[in-house]
């Protein structure tokens, strides 16, 4: 199971990522759990500086954008990734 | 949260619409204001400033690669690049407001450290491609040159200085690593680089600096030489020339139908002016070729989602601003505001430096407000004050800043926010 988690302080910016992220997992029914993280002090605790991030099983994978759902769906269908 | 902030806004203007005296000659004098300022917003500073802003804003979001700059804020950076960098940071990172705070906090506690934080910190939001061409536009090119050096500036003597109180006692975390996600760039530096000089060059042509000297020309034969402040549709208000050359303090509103002829003053300025639709056109051109040329389709059709992103975030709130500020502004009585922030005294400037930095300007809304308030009497110094200590912070932001870097930190960084912002502004007032 992949753990996802969505980083943002609750701007616009970042609940399009949450809705990419939890759309694009939807259509590949993806075996995941996503947490949102709007603490701005935990951000450090997964190295993010830019936001909105998206980290996948503890790995940046999104930084400061909200990629297509195309692109997406590729970052999380990434084996081992 | 959300649905509360839809219930507050549906309850205020059904408050608004419910007690409103409408005929009150004041209510609807301030409603026309309203829809005057929104005017002239749309036909001077829409199409040639904020839309192609936005594609900017969208583009840097899309292409930029943010690691680049990132590298240089880490923890093992020099200090004169760390500084540097961290003060014109904004341009390229802070786009969206809401991620200056993050930053701010990733700078303090994994990157170079509290210095090269407050620096971000305090020029972040002044200095973003939008606020710093719509200030130039709306408020004079002095304004917005003064704010976007003075931010700049200060945020390095501002971080050099929180960075010299608080030497010992960094709280580093050296548990962990900056991590980026990493987005290899398909293309080479100076096409990136090319490319974004021609959409700034656009700007710069379409923005182009008038300097509304004219001569207006009335049908009855009088000549006044003025400086032309509101160009609309029906009426233009003008500030007339004293004899020795000074611009009076006083404006005048003309109607367009008892208007001959307004003649601009010509020079090296008002030539380029002639023609700066040609030359931003030509730049849009070529801006377009490179896209065409150098970019993939699924890239060009990211930047314009991220555009039109940007657009939804920030277009609805500045215009929003507009219609109230001038609605706002319709009600205060001309010169209330002068006795207080009026001139340029050292008490005027810490006043608004010092409201700037307690009061919450959303995405800037800070220009038509300064502008409305410079309308009722507010000088140039106390303007820049507020305008550079405004967006960097507020009461909410304040909280969240304590959070991070706890409450001396905080005071210090205020304090010294205050202090800056007033002398910049003081300086700037006794030149301007």
């Amino acid at each position: 199971m992949k753990k996802l988690h969505v980083l943002g302080t609750g701007c616009a910016k970042c609940n399009q990522l949450m809705e990419v992220t939890t759309k694009a997992s939807e259509e590949l029914a993806l075996d995941c759990e996503i947490e949102k993280v709007t603490d701005l002090l935990r951000f450090a605790d997964f190295g993010v500086m830019v936001t909105p991030a998206l980290v996948i099983d503890g790995k940046v994978k999104v930084s400061g954008r909200v990629p297509p759902i195309e692109e997406m769906k590729r970052l999380l269908g990434e084996e081992g990734s | 949260m959300k649905d509360l902030k839809k219930f507050a806004l549906l309850a205020g203007v059904f408050l608004f619409a419910y007690y409103l005296p409408f005929d009150h000659p004041k209510v609807s004098n301030a409603i026309l204001e309203a829809f005057r300022l929104l005017q002239w917003y749309a036909l001077h500073h829409t199409l040639a400033c904020v839309v192609p802003a936005m594609f900017i804003a969208g583009a840097i979001s899309t292409f930029l690669s943010k690691e680049a700059v990132i590298k240089y804020l880490g923890p093992g950076s020099r200090p004169v690049l760390a500084y540097s960098v961290a003060s014109v940071a904004g341009m390229a990172l802070a786009v969206c407001s809401c991620s200056v705070l993050p930053m701010f906090a990733g700078i303090y506690t994994m990157g170079a450290g509290l210095g090269p934080a407050s620096a971000f910190l305090y020029a972040g939001p002044a200095i973003n491609v939008l606020a710093v061409f719509l200030s130039a536009r709306v408020l004079g090119l002095d304004i917005g040159v003064a704010r976007t050096l003075g931010a700049i500036v200060f945020a390095v003597v501002i971080g050099l200085s929180m960075r010299l109180i608080f030497r010992r006692g960094e709280k580093r975390r050296n548990d962990v690593r900056i991590q980026t996600a990493d987005t290899s760039s398909v293309r080479p530096l100076w096409k990136t680089a090319l490319f974004f000089l021609g959409m700034i060059l656009f700007l710069v042509f379409s923005d182009w600096y008038n300097t509304n000297e004219a001569t207006v020309v009335m049908n009855d034969g009088i000549r006044i030489e003025a400086n032309i402040r509101y160009d609309r549709r029906d009426t233009v208000d003008i500030q007339e020339f004293d004899a020795d050359g000074r611009l009076g303090s006083e404006i005048r509103r003309l109607d367009k139908g008892d208007i001959a002829e307004v003649r601009s003053k010509p020079g090296f300025v008002m030539t380029v002016h002639g023609m700066k639709w040609q030359l931003a056109g030509a730049m849009g051109v070529l801006v377009l070729l490179m896209a065409w040329r150098w970019f993939s389709r699924d890239e060009l059709k990211a930047w314009m989602s991220s555009t039109w992103e940007y657009t939804m975030l920030i277009v609805p709130l500045l215009f929003a601003g507009v219609f109230v500020t001038g609605f706002v502004g319709g009600l205060i009585p001309e010169q209330a505001v002068a006795g207080v922030v009026g001139g340029n005294s050292l008490l005027a400037n810490f006043i608004a430096s010092f409201v700037g930095m307690n009061w919450y300007f959303a995405t800037l809304t800070e220009i038509p407000i300064v502008e409305m308030l410079t309308r009722l009497g507010m000088g140039k110094g106390p303007a820049l004050s507020l305008l550079l200590s405004g967006p960097a912070l507020s009461l909410p932001s304040i909280l969240v800043i304590y959070k991070v870097i706890g409450a001396r930190k905080t005071l210090v960084f205020c304090t010294l926010t205050v202090v800056a912002s007033t002398l910049v502004g003081y300086v700037f007032g006794m030149f301007a």
